[in-house]
Formats: C-alpha cells, structure tokens, sequence
C-alpha cells in the first residue's frame, strides 16, 4: 500500500478495499463491522435510547493528551452519556485529505480504537471520502452514537431549580490551553496537557449513587462560562458562581493571563458540571470525589431566581460580575 | 511571588479602600480619569467603582489603541485585504471591528480575503519568510507598547530584504492624545477632570517623564499605575493624597515595571524607524497634529501605504453611537441609547464595543445590571 493517502483511496476502487481491510477492520474489530455491510443490525435491550453525533476537526491532530482519534470517541461517548446513558455503539466517518500519511491515519485509528475499548463501545459501521489536496486539513472525523438510559433517569438542561447546587467535575481548561500553546504562531510552552477523556464511567457512578441529578453537561467550545449560559437560559433560572471555588490550574492560569483569555471560556474535553438539589450535592461530591475523573470536583455555585437568567460570579476580590456566554471566538487582547 | 493572586488580594482591597474613604475629603468630588483601556478592564472586571466613595469617581479615557482607530483607516485596512495576492495579518481583536459598511475583517475573511490572526509582528514576518510568493501586509496598531515590535520587524525585513512584507503603520503616541484631550476638556464647560491613572505598559516603554510637560502645563497630576486591581486602588489612593496636598507630579505606583526614563533599547527601535506625522485621525478626538507614526523614508519599501494605492473612502459611524464622547471622557456607556440595546458585543456597532478594553465592552460584561 501507498504510504500517502491518494484520491484513488476513496473511490469506491481496490485501494479503498485495500484501506479499509488493512487499516479500520484490524483496528476496530468486530463482527459487525467485519461483515463490511453498509451499515450495522444489532438486537436492543426495551427501554430510552439516547443518540449523538458530532464532527471533529481540530488543528494540530496530535496534542498532549490525545488526538483527534481519541477526541472523537470521547466527545460522542460524552454526549451520550450526558444524558445518563450507557454508551454501545459508534458509527465513524472519515473524510482525508490527498497526500495525509497512512502512517498518521494508523496512529489515529488505533487510538480510536483504545478509546472506544475502554468504555466498552463498539465501532459498528462507518464511511471514507477522500477530498483533494488543500480541501481538508488532514482528516475529519465524524461520529454517531447510540446509548442505552437507564430507567429513572431524566436528565435535561431545563431541569435547574432555584436553591439547586453547581458541580464542577475538575480543573477547567486544560483543553484548550494544551491546543493553544502547539499551535506554531504561540511560542510559549507548557506542560499541560488536553483532559480529553471519556466521562461515561464518572456518570455511572454519580446516576446510581444520586438517579435525580437535574442536569448534566460537558463544557466544551465555549467553556464553563457558555455552558453555564445555556442551562440558565434552558432552565430560567440565574446563577452565582463563586470564583474562588472554581479549580484552575496555576499554568492554565497563567497561561490565561499571558494571552488575555479567561479560563472560563476555553474548551474542556474531560469535564462536566452537575446540578442537584441542595440536600444531593454534599453526598453527589463525596461520590464524584471518589472517582478517578471526578477527584478534583467542586461545588462552584447555586442556582437562583432571575427573570434576565444572568449569570453571575461573586469575584475573589469580593466584587460581583456577570459571566456571559462568548460572543464570537475567543480572541486575544493586544495590550 | 506569582504576581498571579497577589495583586488581586481582597483584604489589601479592603484596606486600600478604608484608606480612600478615610482620606478623601467628604465635601469634595474627586474625578480621575483612567487613560489606558487595560485599566477599564481591570476597573469593571474587579468591581472597583462599588469599592470607592460616591465622591471619587473614575471616568474612560481614550487608551484603547482598537477605539481609537478612525473607521477611515480600518475601512483601509478592508481595501488592503482586498487586494490580490495579499495576506492580510492583524491582532485579534482588530478582527471584529466594523468599518463603514459594517462590514469587518472576519466578515471580509468569510468573504474569502486572506486575513490572518496573529500575536505579534514575528509571525506575520515569518509568514512573509515561508511564503515569498504572496505579499504578506501587517496591519500595525497601538500605543508605544507595540511600536519597539514593529520597528525591530521592520529592520529585521530589511536585514533579510524581504521584498513581499510590508506594514500598513497605525501606531499613535499617548503623550499627544494627552495633551489634546487637555485642551479640549480645556474649553468645554463638563466635569473637570482632577488627575489620571496613567498607561501602565506604554510608560514602561517611554518612562514617567514623557508626561511631565503636559501634567504641569495643565495642572493634572498623574499616577501610572499597574493593571491589577490593587495597583489602580493604590494609585487611587495616592491621586487623592497629591489633590488633598496641592501637589501636581508624575508618580509611579507601578515601580515593579516602570521607571523614569524608560526603555533606552525600545526608544531608539522607534526612532530608528519611524518619524512624526503631520496629523492623524483619532476616533472621537478629531485629526490631532503629530500624533502617530509614520515609517521612514529609509525604510519606505515596507510601508504599506506607499506601496499600495488606498482611496479615501468616505467613511461614516453609526448613527447614534456616541464613541467619539465616550473616548474624550465626556459620557459613558450607559449614555448612548443603543448601549446594550441594539449595541452589544455579538451585534457591535462601535469600537468601544468589540474590544474587551473599550468602555463599552467592559461595562457591558461585568456591570451592565447596575446600570
Ligand atoms: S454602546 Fe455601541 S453604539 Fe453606543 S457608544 Fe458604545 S460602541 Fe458606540
């Protein structure tokens, strides 16, 4: 096989064959995919079916902490399993771009491939095109998922209650700094690196130990501080967020600084935030602690009433503003 | 020291604060003006106002290198943009601010024109290095911060004899923006302005004695401070003690940083490069005499605006947007009947609201409920 990816590869042709048998099928692995259909039948339990999809493209596709492969598993599985579900099965697709290292798209399918493994999802069904050269920015990703919900479970962004508690699972923006510092016209380096991960495992625990949490949700573009927005807008309600409480890493921090960023508005990849009613939260904490993903979590705020849904973050310095959600991209300051 | 949390630290507030209620004279109004726009950010961000006694208040002034932009000079950049084999390379928050048709850098970017962010001069040079075949234009604003940056690009271009880079010049000089501000606040019969915060970053590059000959010709004392909220209480503070005492000089809380002379090293980058031009456009303060930069004869090659033939344009603000006070210090945001209204960061129909150091971006942000 060619050592670059050709148009050729994508055209329905004996390359193609060549790609998916020798690259995706050994990677993923499974009867279903084996079977090369079009697409993938597979029996399910009775019961609330949740359903996800979301296209990848991140520039560089390798950062520390992960890449692309690992971001797409990840980001479905983490959509899914904000609604409580039990993540079971992906569909992928691939477009490349003409001339992208078979070597590199090797590297990204098998961490694909782990990452699906350790949430115990399977890779079922999925699709390669190929666009010339200058089209793509190596490769896209796009994945579906479908997950089973428990019983019981409901959660949604309109479910935020006055007097309810504001959960942060960890250190906020570490994504999006990592991304940030490779990128080549940033000279400045740091240690950080990306917390893309998978959260399904997390919220198990925390559905179990408390079924009624209101919301859940994984701040990604746009941050905390977005995220935040929306459920307050979703559920009608305001918010106060206490600065100080908020875990941010001194290098992420710092790294905030130097670029005129504020932390709360950079991606997250491995993070979520909970709402529970008061009388949940201190155990719902205790129970998130206990987790590998969820250690570093923090009660950050409460839910209150506010017709305008503002919401606000009582400062460290002991003053109050409000946070809103990003208006555009997030650029940095000149001065 | 972090210098992350330290000037940011409640209880130094809180004394700072006890200090300026104590200090400041009950039967007198205190108004200073904090030039930069790093200060406003800092002031809105950290709540400062709700610190201060009704009697000292701070009012913005036009330190905001994106604010002051005229829209004649961005709607130059746009024509710039358009040209063919053009890269187009500007700061971040240059991007989202409109033009005479409202129409912007990202916008002309979506419509296809070659224009890319960068962090500093460097990267656009580099860009000019890697690629020889387009014509690599920086788009270059700002005080005296981002001037020395500048300058050493241009050296370095010509050192390389890069012939495809250039730099569309926009640097303009605190000191005269100053002065002129003075003199208009001078003839106008509104507030009057006791003293200043002065710009933190750009004293570093000219030093505290750039200020000395507008201060006492005008009678205003000056205190350059940092851009934490600790340093601006502080230079509160010692603002009110020059008042209370009758004294007029140029202080510098922000030592850790700024001293009286300067940067040497920086000073001599801009005057190597660039030389005075006889007038400017300011957004809000009008054309001001020898109040920006322009690149020298010697180095005419990569100036943009010599290399390239930019028509006039007739160029219009938006109805109603009241920049051009809010720059001179003579209203505030909440002034202007469109502030957050219909003007807001996502819909900005002024520069005071696209950067996050104009007026109306850090009221809107962080103190739009008590308005
Ligand atoms: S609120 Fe908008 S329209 Fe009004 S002065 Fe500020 S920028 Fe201009």
């Amino acid at each position: 096989m060619s050592s670059v990816i050709e148009m050729r590869h994508g055209s329905g042709t004996l390359a193609m064959q060549q790609l998916i048998e020798q690259i995706f099928l050994p990677a993923f692995d499974n009867p279903y995919l084996n079977q090369k259909n079009d697409q993938a039948c597979f029996a399910m339990k009775a019961g609330r079916l949740a359903m996800s999809t979301d296209a990848y493209v991140i520039a560089p596709l390798f950062f520390p902490g992960g890449d692309i492969g690992s971001l797409a598993v990840h980001g479905t599985i983490n959509d899914l399993a904000m609604a409580g579900a039990t993540p079971l099965y992906l569909a992928a697709s691939f477009i490349l771009e003409e001339g992208f290292l078979i070597t590199d798209l090797q590297r990204i399918v098998a961490s694909m491939a782990r990452a699906a493994k350790k949430s115990k999802v399977v890779i079922v069904t999925g699709d390669t095109k190929v666009v010339e050269r200058g089209k793509g920015d190596g490769v896209f990703i796009t994945t579906t998922g479908i997950g089973i919900v428990p019983d019981g479970i409901s959660l949604s962004s309109d479910r935020a209650k006055v007097g309810d508690k504001i959960i942060v699972s960890g250190f906020v923006g570490d994504h999006g700094i990592a991304i940030m510092s490779l990128r080549h016209n940033l000279h400045f380096h740091t240690l950080i690196q990306s917390d893309s991960v998978a959260l399904d495992d997390l919220v198990q625990a925390m559905i179990k130990a408390v079924p009624d949490i209101h919301c859940l949700r994984d701040p990604t573009r746009g941050g905390v501080a977005t995220t935040l927005n929306e459920l307050a807008q979703s559920s009608k309600i305001g918010m106060v967020i206490e600065e100080a409480k908020i875990p941010i890493k001194i290098a992420v921090a710092s790294a905030c600084e130097l670029l005129g960023l504020d932390a709360l508005y950079v991606a997250n990849e491995g993070k979520l935030i909970a709402i529970c009613a008061q009388q949940d939260a201190a155990y719902l904490l205790t129970i998130m602690q206990a987790h590998l993903l969820g250690r570093d979590a923090q009660i950050i705020g409460t839910v209150v009433s506010d017709q305008r849904c503002l919401v606000q973050l009582k400062t460290r310095f002991g003053g109050m503003r409000i946070i809103d959600s990003l208006a555009g991209e997030l650029l940095p300051r000149i001065c | 020291m972090k210098y992350l949390n330290e000037f940011r630290n409640p209880h130094y507030a809180k004394a700072l604060a006890a200090l300026i209620a104590k200090e400041a004279h009950a039967d007198q109004q205190y108004l200073f003006m904090e030039f930069c726009g790093g200060h406003t950010h800092a002031i809105h961000r950290y709540g400062i106002p709700s610190l201060l006694p009704a009697n000292v208040e701070l009012i913005h002034g036009p330190g905001c290198p994106v604010c002051i932009l005229p829209l004649s000079r961005i709607d130059k950049a746009l024509a710039l943009s358009a040209k063919p084999n053009v890269i187009l390379c500007s700061y971040g928050d240059m991007l989202r601010v409109p033009g005479s048709h409202r129409q912007t850098l990202l916008t002309a970017k979506a419509g296809g024109a070659d224009i890319r962010m960068v962090y500093s001069v460097q990267d656009a040079l580099a860009i000019a290095i890697a690629m020889p075949d387009k014509n690599i234009v920086f788009f270059a604003i700002g005080f005296e911060t981002t001037t020395p940056a500048t300058a050493h690009a241009i050296l370095e271009a010509k050192k390389l004899q890069l012939s495809n880079f250039s730099v569309f010049c926009n640097h303009v000089l605190t000191p005269v923006a100053l002065e002129c501000l003075l003199q208009s606040q001078a003839n106008d019969p509104c507030p009057t302005l006791q003293g200043f915060i002065g710009p933190a970053h750009v004293s570093i590059i000219i030093g505290s004695k750039a200020y000395e000959a507008v201060c006492q010709k005008y009678r205003k004392p000056m205190v350059i401070a940092g851009f934490e909220p600790i340093d601006v209480l502080h230079a509160i503070l010692l603002l009110i003690r020059q008042i209370n005492h009758g004294v007029c000089k140029v202080e510098i809380q922000y030592c850790r940083a700024v001293t009286e002379t300067g940067n040497g090293l920086s000073q001599q980058l801009i005057r190597e490069v660039f030389a005075l031009r006889d007038t400017f456009e300011w957004r809000g303060l009008g054309f001001l005499a020898n109040s920006a930069l322009k690149i020298k004869e010697n180095y005419r090659e990569f100036d943009a605006e010599r290399r390239y033939t930019l028509n006039d344009t007739f160029s219009k603000a938006y109805p109603g947007c009241q920049c051009g006070a809010i720059l001179r210090g003579l209203k505030k945001p909440q002034q202007c009947a469109l502030f957050a209204k219909v003007c807001t960061p996502d819909n900005a129909l002024g520069s005071c609201m696209v950067s996050s150091e104009g007026a109306c971006a850090a009221v809107y942000a962080y103190s739009r409920v008590k308005c």
